[in-house]
């Protein structure tokens, strides 16, 4: 499984973070929100000087572009964890 | 200390306070329900009052108390109301729907679309997330 963060910050912010934590996976960055958009997740105003940033939400994706597991949260506090995130992976073949 | 209840009290609110955002928010049993934190904000409750009964200067350990409550309050807030403050998403797609194409510049600045992705990697997690702006 390949995991993928996405979020409106500029690739160098991504990078820094990255490479400050040790984060081996791919950052993506969607400054225009096209993405966020396209997945419904904006959340409007939310964001530095009022931007739109992305709230969030995890998918699991097969090789034939469906979605096989979805998490969207209702509460900022609790996020998927990584074990339940492996645990939707092992479930798809 | 003169008034060692006051001030503990006081102290012990500040961690309750701090110790869920960098510490008890690392497992989900005290993170979806912060019951550990809300203990020891009850105690520092009893504290700060118990302080307050004794001093000699009502005031001013009034508002040490009435600070230190205010900081549950807050908290009580922020863990209730405040974190679910997200918008509806109806529109984002359900499981066995397909998912969106993008193409979007990783952290290198290179291009990269799903679709690529998913030829060569036959499970992509997809994390969307705030961001540190």
């Amino acid at each position: 499984m390949r995991p993928v963060a996405i979020s409106v910050d500029a690739p160098q912010v991504s990078e820094n973070l990255r490479r400050k934590v040790g984060y081996t996976f791919m950052f993506l960055s969607d400054p225009n929100t096209e993405a966020i958009r396209s997945y419904d997740l904006l959340h409007k105003g939310e964001g530095e000087n009022g931007h739109d940033i992305a709230r969030p939400a995890e998918f699991l994706i097969d090789k034939s572009g469906t979605v096989r597991w979805a998490n969207l949260t209702e509460d900022l506090r609790i996020r998927a964890r990584p074990e339940q995130m492996l645990a939707a992976a092992r479930e798809v073949r | 200390m003169k008034n060692w209840r006051l001030w503990s009290g006081f102290v012990l609110s500040i961690v309750a306070f701090i110790s869920y955002f960098t510490f008890f928010n690392r497992w989900p049993i005290t993170r979806d329900i912060p019951w550990v934190n809300f203990i020891l904000f009850v105690v520092a409750t009893v504290l700060l009052i118990a302080g307050v009964r004794r001093s000699q200067r009502k005031i001013w350990s009034g508002i040490v108390a009435f600070l230190g409550i205010a900081i549950f309050a807050f908290f009580v807030f922020a863990v209730t109301v405040a974190t679910k403050w997200l918008p509806p998403s109806h529109g984002a797609p359900h499981v066995g729907q397909k998912a969106p194409d993008f193409t979007l510049l990783d952290s290198n600045g290179k291009s990269v679309t799903l679709s690529e992705l998913l030829a060569s990697s036959p499970r992509v997690l997809l994390v969307f997330y705030r961001g540190y702006w």
